[in-house]
């Protein structure tokens, strides 16, 4: 059985709970910091959840012994969240610098659209018909209704 | 068997083009693939008709057990027959009729004709589900035409719904059929039927799609109402083809199913019922064509009830009457259409005196009436005689005194209705609207007479058709007054009486109601059910959409997060995981970094600037990085180390447009208590999720098996090893991801900068007058002025040199510094070299593609900082998106290559060389891999600082932002702008 790790377990919910935080929040800006932090906690999470850590798992002249040395599949799979976030986080920040260009401020308003959906009520699903089509002259079915 | 079914696909695809060149002939050219069916369908039917069968398969996707089998027994080839004769003589009939919309109807029809004799093939659950929500398909794109009427919109709608619904329902039925089978293959089904279990409740699924295909009530109400789309479509889907599916289906699993529960229950009781009642609605009608719908549905019902009922006398009568019907039904469809076309109308009230007028249609329409009142010597009389018998003397089923006094009824009333349709459409005297209506052409009436006829040779050929009978029903035992036989003769039997019975009460009964339809009682209305039902399942969507949809990003997030702590949250609780022993930490530097991560983190959510917000997450990116060195990744302390250094420079050189605060926050307090419960119940979950999955590891880790394998890699550095080898698909993926996030932040950047906005935001640019002139007079002419956008500016060569950065003298004097310069210009060589270093010696130590990517980088962010764009461009004389793209193209290339050379994609080997004085030198493939990745991530750096750096300085000469600080940078951009 392996041991669990405190301190991390604290860190990662601590930039969790930050993280979440932050993106709760109506400033594009701010939530561009969450993920930053999010992204932080989520690189952390990988490489404790990966176990043990040990010796940095790079062969000494020698293939094959790693024995004692930290899991290298979770630093591999880190590697490619932490290069993924910085291409995302620099998105993010041009979105909300695009915002602000747009609307003088970068907050994410609430959806008007959204909410008119909602509001429809009835669709005026009766359109007036076209001309009665001559080539195949279909007469109402349903004479008996 | 698969080349008649792309046969009808690949005409299907051609006629539209077709029909511009030849016009009318198309219908010709498509009747061509169904009559080809009918004709190799013949071909076959000696030996299937003998017990035989022919099997096709198509591996498609063998590992996932999916394969198209076809077989071909005589229920298919009897269904073969019926679907492609009578497609190919209504694709004929439709030569005269069809005047609009020729090509694609064709082809739909051709298609639709490919689909049904791919239903009726099929040996595979899955095979026939494609194919039957094909026909459904098809029905719908038929029966709504063009579109431009609000009825057929509707019609079509209501089909589609209808039998789709009953599609899937039926799909769940043959998975959990499938499932109690171990097998898809309806034959393997067939010939072992599964017991027991969930049987019942497929059977109870199965049934209900094919009942809401084959029109069975509640489910019909679909079919009279497609009664909108042209003549031939219903002639030939909601008549003869596509309603049969249903019918088929039951026949197919009636010989493995008959015996389960709920399977006689259902056919007999829906299907007579069904008979009854769509009968006596057919009554009522006075629109011909409605009336034969309702007589379809009528004798849908029969059909269900006789194939399903599973012996051997009701299998025979269903067989007979599905030929029967088949053949008349189109027959009378096809007559009204004629009817329609010449008078314009196809009303009872209105038609009058038409069979004087048209006698040879006349003739044909009686004989295929006579055939659907079952008198002798028609095939429908036969079918008659057969299902008498069947329930007569069918002691083997339940209450079969009751069923068959039902079937009498039923029976009466189908006399009652065809007597009426033949009086309603052709007697009477000769009217206005006769005296109006043009002859038809004998080509126009051919289809009529062959189908008719067909009942009537059928009929008297009783030996042919008892052949094709007694090849379907030899599945089942005899029952107990032995094999039954066809026959028109039978000799004064009980049966025959009642056969004469039914033809007097249903003459009796049309005397009786004469033209009084309003008499015959009205039944409840299925058609307002079906509507209410769509009406509320649409305000149910608008009451949910408002209940959910509030356009406000935190509440869903809030949404999101508060479902992720409950439910994972419950299931963590509900496992409860043991625990190991707790380590406080791995080493005595942790509680340290840990401190400064979570200090500085905390800090972001109080700090009121942007740019403190960022540098603190820097400083936790850095407090991070520190972690993860002292938990043994090298790799990953090293790239998070300089990836943390280019995302603040980035973030910054954004930032310096923004405004240095926050927008002032309009948050409520409610909703900020809110939010800090439900973060901090996210928090709480995740550190115990990493609590648990610290200690989560009872088998040993995969990557021990890397180790193993370093050594076919040429590396020593495992991560790096994984990078490029082992997982080299992931880093494809990545790198993509990169390049993409890299071009869509550089076009959110530039997009409406300098030219785009003045399209887009007057008011913003209120400071861009000035633009076009500005940008003439500056001292970048030759850089500035007709440089293509996109690109950084050239450098010139030819000033003397006499600065330490050759771009360098653009900027103002003001702000250069000569110790930076210097420095810059020594180190910039260094630091490539640094870069070049890590990329090829992260095979063995810490380092790699990234790494030296984003040292190199910064070389270049060193120089931008310090020399300004200009000598940027001198750094860098290709474009960035070049570099990015030869990066992506590298590596992806070097992952394909081993495909050419007979490997597979991603294969690396280590090739070894002996120069002359280095040695041995070994090489593997994949550093080629990484110098892809290594390119791709310098391309994607030099793109951000080109689009944050370069355009948002220009942007900031040409229109400054609304409130823009007045920081120095921007006085750069003014500075550039003037004359030096």
């Amino acid at each position: 059985m392996n041991r669990i790790d405190v301190t991390m377990s604290l860190v990662v919910g601590g930039l969790f709970a930050i993280g979440f935080h932050l993106m709760l929040q109506r400033s594009l800006m701010r939530i561009v910091l969450g993920f930053v932090l999010l992204g932080h906690g989520t690189n952390l999470l990988l490489l404790v959840a990966g176990g043990t850590p040990g010796r940095s798992p790079v062969l000494d002249g020698e293939h094959g012994d790693a024995t004692g040395t930290a899991d290298p599949l979770p630093q591999a799979m880190a590697l490619t969240s932490i290069v993924i976030t910085f291409g995302l986080t620099a998105f993010l920040v041009a979105l909300a610098y695009r915002s602000w260009r747009l609307s003088g401020h970068d907050e994410v308003r609430d959806d008007v659209e959204d909410r008119r959906i909602g509001t429809v009520r009835e669709r005026d699903d009766t359109e007036p018909a076209p001309e009665p089509d001559r080539s195949t002259r279909v007469t109402t079915p349903g004479g008996d209704r | 068997m698969l080349f008649l079914l792309a046969a009808h696909a690949g005409f299907a695809a051609v006629l539209p083009r077709w029909q511009r060149r030849i016009g009318r002939t198309v219908w010709i050219v498509a009747a061509l693939v169904p009559l080809a069916v009918v004709a190799w369908a013949s071909t076959r039917a000696a030996r299937v008709l003998e017990g035989g069968e022919y099997r096709e398969s198509l591996s498609w996707a063998p590992s996932l057990g999916l394969t198209v089998d076809l077989r071909l027994d005589a229920l298919s080839l009897l269904m073969l027959w019926i679907v492609a004769g009578v497609g190919g003589l209504v694709l004929l009939y439709c030569r005269y009729y069809v005047e609009r919309d020729a090509g694609s109807r064709a082809a739909l029809l051709v298609a639709f004709a490919g689909a049904m004799a791919g239903l009726v093939l099929a040996d595979n659950l899955f095979v026939l589900y494609v194919f039957w929500e094909l026909t459904t398909v098809a029905s719908f794109l038929l029966i709504q035409g063009r579109g431009e009427k609000d009825e057929e919109r509707r019609a079509a709608r209501q089909a589609l719904l209808v039998t789709a619904a009953g599609g899937l329902v039926m799909l769940l039925g043959f998975v959990v059929l499938g499932e109690a089978a171990g097998t898809y293959r309806i034959s393997e089904i067939l010939a072992d039927p599964p017991r027991g279990g969930a049987v019942p409740a497929a059977v109870v699924l199965v049934l209900i799609g094919a009942f809401a295909k084959s029109a069975q009530m509640p489910l019909h109400g679909w079919l009279p109402a497609a009664m909108v789309a042209p003549t031939p479509v219903s002639a030939y889907l909601h008549a003869a083809a596509m309603v049969k599916a249903g019918v088929y289906l039951v026949a197919r699993l009636a010989p493995a199913l008959a015996e389960t529960g709920p399977w006689r229950p259902m056919v007999l009781g829906v299907g007579l019922t069904t008979m009854v009642l769509a009968a006596w609605r057919a009554l009522r009608a006075t629109d011909l064509k409605l009336l034969l719908a309702y007589g379809t549905v009528s004798e849908l019902g029969l059909l269900v009830a006789l194939l399903g009922a599973g012996t051997r006398t009701t299998a025979i009568a269903g067989t007979v009457m599905l030929l029967a019907h088949a053949a008349f039904k189109a027959a009378l469809f096809l007559t009204v259409g004629i009817l329609d076309h010449q008078a314009g109308t196809r009303d009872i009230r209105e038609l009058s005196g038409m069979g004087r007028r048209m006698p040879a249609l006349f003739a044909a329409a009686a004989l295929a009436t006579a055939s659907m009142a079952g008198l002798p010597p028609l095939v429908g009389y036969l079918g008659k005689e057969a299902y008498a018998e069947a329930f007569l003397h069918g002691t083997e089923l339940p209450v079969h005194g009751l069923l068959t006094v039902v079937l009498l009824t039923g029976s009466a009333l189908t006399v009652a209705y065809a007597v009426r349709f033949l009086h309603g459409a052709f007697g009477g005297r000769p009217g206005e609207v006769a005296e109006r209506a043009e002859r038809p052409e004998p080509g126009f009436v051919a289809p009529v007479a062959v189908l008719a006829g067909a009942g009537l040779v059928l009929g008297l050929g009783y030996g042919a058709t008892a052949a094709v009978a007694n090849a379907y029903a030899g599945v089942y035992p005899p029952g107990p007054h032995g094999p039954y036989e066809l026959s028109l003769w039978h000799g004064f039997t009980a049966v025959l009486g009642l056969s004469a019975l039914t033809l007097v009460l249903g003459c009796v009964l049309h005397v009786l109601l004469g033209r009084r339809v309003r008499a015959v009682p009205r039944l409840p209305e299925v058609q307002r059910v079906f509507d209410r039902v769509v009406a509320s399942v649409n305000r149910l969507a608008v009451t949910v959409a408002r209940r959910t949809q509030a356009g406000s990003l935190p509440l869903y997030l809030t949404v999101l997060l508060a479902t992720v702590v409950v439910v994972p949250g419950a299931a963590l609780v509900s496992e409860v995981p043991s625990l190991g022993s707790p380590q406080p930490w791995w080493s005595p530097v942790e509680p340290f970094l840990a401190v400064v991560v979570l200090t500085a983190a905390a800090a972001v959510v109080f700090t009121r600037h942007r740019l403190t917000g960022i540098l603190l997450a820097g400083a936790v990116g850095y407090a991070v990085a520190g972690v993860f060195l002292v938990r043994g990744a090298p790799d990953l302390a090293l790239t998070q180390f300089l990836v943390e250094t280019m995302t603040l420079v980035v973030v910054a050189l954004v930032l310096r447009r923004m405004p240095a605060r926050f927008s002032p926050g309009r948050t409520v307090n409610r909703m900020r208590s809110v939010r800090l419960v439900v973060a901090g119940a996210a928090g709480v979950l995740v550190t115990c999720f990493t609590l648990v999955a610290s200690a989560a590891r009872t088998e040993p880790p995969v990557s021990e098996g890397y180790a193993h394998h370093t050594s076919e890699t040429g590396a020593y550095n495992i991560v790096n090893a994984i990078v490029v080898d082992f997982r080299a698909l992931d880093t494809l993926g990545e790198i993509a991801v990169v390049l993409v996030a890299a071009v869509g932040t550089v076009s959110l950047v530039r997009v409406g900068g300098r030219d785009g906005a003045k399209a887009s935001g007057g008011a913003e640019d209120s400071g861009a007058a000035g633009d076009p002139s500005g940008a003439g007079n500056t001292g970048e002419t030759d850089a500035g002025g007709g440089r293509p956008r996109g690109r950084f500016p050239t450098a010139r060569w030819d000033e003397p040199v006499q600065t330490w950065l050759p771009g360098a003298g653009e900027r103002p004097g003001g702000e250069r510094s000569v110790l930076l310069e210097v420095a810059t210009r020594l180190l910039f060589p260094s630091i490539l070299v640094l870069s070049l270093f890590l990329l090829f010696s992260g095979h063995y130590r810490p380092g790699g593609g990234f790494a030296g990517g984003l040292v190199a980088g910064q070389a270049f962010v060193l120089r931008y900082l310090v020399g300004g764009r200009a000598d940027l461009g001198a750094a860098v004389r290709v474009s960035a998106s070049a570099v990015a793209g030869a990066g992506l193209l590298l590596a992806a290339g070097v992952a394909l290559l081993p495909l050419l050379l007979g490997g597979a994609p991603l294969e690396g080997t280590v090739l070894t060389f002996r120069p002359p004085v280095l040695g041995e030198v070994k090489l593997a493939t994949s550093l080629f891999f990484d110098i892809g990745v290594y390119l791709l991530v310098i391309g994607a750096t030099l793109q951000l600082l080109s689009a944050v750096g370069v355009s948002l300085s220009l942007d900031g000469t040409a229109s400054d932002g609304p409130t823009a600080a007045g920081d120095d940078e921007e006085e750069d951009a003014k500075k550039e702008g003037s004359p030096r």
